[in-house]
């Protein structure tokens, strides 16, 4: 079995991400590299938790003057929609369907760009109706550091996937992409997993005070 | 085995077999995320309403998320089917690390 040999409805495998040894290698060491992952969001929320509200005087604003819950329920919203969607892409890829995958991939990456826009919005905001910057006080470090990182996920994630459909836009689905597109989808998942945390622990947490 | 290729004589019976059973995780997972929307929603609300201590409100919201969480693991993300030992172990050890470091920076680092 040649991993770009080409299938029709009925050959595709079940599970094409895992039916070559190489992708059951990759997905192997993709979730190796999620453990890592875990790990070093876990650090940053300590950082997070140990810092914040460390202010330098009384006119810092803190965790509970800043955020505001209609802007981080529609990133949430934006963000959990745009999960339902790769997994919709990806039951696409499970039945042989490159155009419907291909599709639900754009408005994945729809979702993610309206994510990332609110989230430079609300940086933006920060800095310039509080000045919490990221060097005004340890509260501003560890607070771009967590989020920002996320961030910098999200703008991974998003290069990611559209590094992958140009790539493949004319080869169709086949054993050699087909664990490619189910990586890239893992891992927008557990971009999604890590901000369930930071919108509770973060922003309602920090808006219970 | 996960590649297995076709069970019949006839690929094509097994195909739509296949394509039910796609259908019906598929079905699965819409329940999933409409739960996760709305266990989204219930957070979001119990802080604005406003009225509850935090002492009550965190532990809630809290546990909300993990719920959340093991939803997209175990549903979004497959963890629930077969052959997943190995992944668990590596994600569950990135957990342990990851939470006796929240617990020492909550405990042990004063500042």
């Amino acid at each position: 079995m040649h991993a770009d040999e080409k299938f029709t409805d009925a050959t595709w495998p079940a599970s094409p991400e895992k039916a070559t040894l190489e992708g059951k290698n990759k997905y192997l060491g993709f979730w190796l590299f999620l453990g890592g992952e875990t790990v070093l969001f876990a650090s940053l929320f300590a950082t997070y938790l140990a810092l914040k509200d460390k202010v330098p005087n009384g006119e810092a604003a803190l965790a509970k003057d800043l955020f505001e819950l209609p802007l981080t329920f529609v990133a949430t919203m934006l963000l959990l929609t745009s999960s339902l969607t790769s997994v919709y892409a990806m039951y696409h890829m499970k039945n042989n369907h490159f155009k419907q995958m291909q599709a639900w991939l754009v408005i994945t990456i729809a979702l993610g760009f309206a994510f990332l826009g609110l989230e430079i919005y609300e940086f933006n905001h920060y800095v310039h109706e509080f000045h919490h910057t990221f060097t005004s006080s340890a509260f501003g470090s560890a607070f771009y550091t967590l989020v920002g990182f996320h961030g910098g996920h999200v703008a991974f994630g998003l290069l990611w996937f559209i590094s992958l459909m140009v790539r493949n836009a004319r080869r169709g689905l086949n054993l050699y992409n087909a664990p490619k597109f189910y990586i890239a989808s893992l891992y927008w998942h557990f971009i999604d997993v890590v901000w369930v945390f930071i919108f509770t622990v973060v922003y309602l947490m920090g808006m219970v005070g | 085995m996960a590649n297995e290729q076709s069970n019949s004589a006839n690929p094509n019976v097994d195909l739509k077999y296949r394509r039910k059973k796609n259908a019906e995780e598929m079905k699965h997972q819409v329940v999933t995320f409409v739960l996760m929307i709305f266990f989204t929603v219930i957070s979001f609300v119990a802080v604005a309403m406003d009225d509850f201590s935090h002492w009550f409100i965190k532990p809630v919201i809290l546990l909300l998320a993990v719920i959340q969480v093991v939803f997209q693991l175990y549903y979004f993300m497959h963890m629930k089917h077969k052959g997943h030992g190995t992944i668990t172990l590596f994600l569950f050890s990135g957990l342990a690390v990851g939470l006796i470091t929240i617990l020492t920076f909550l405990t042990i680092v004063w500042l």
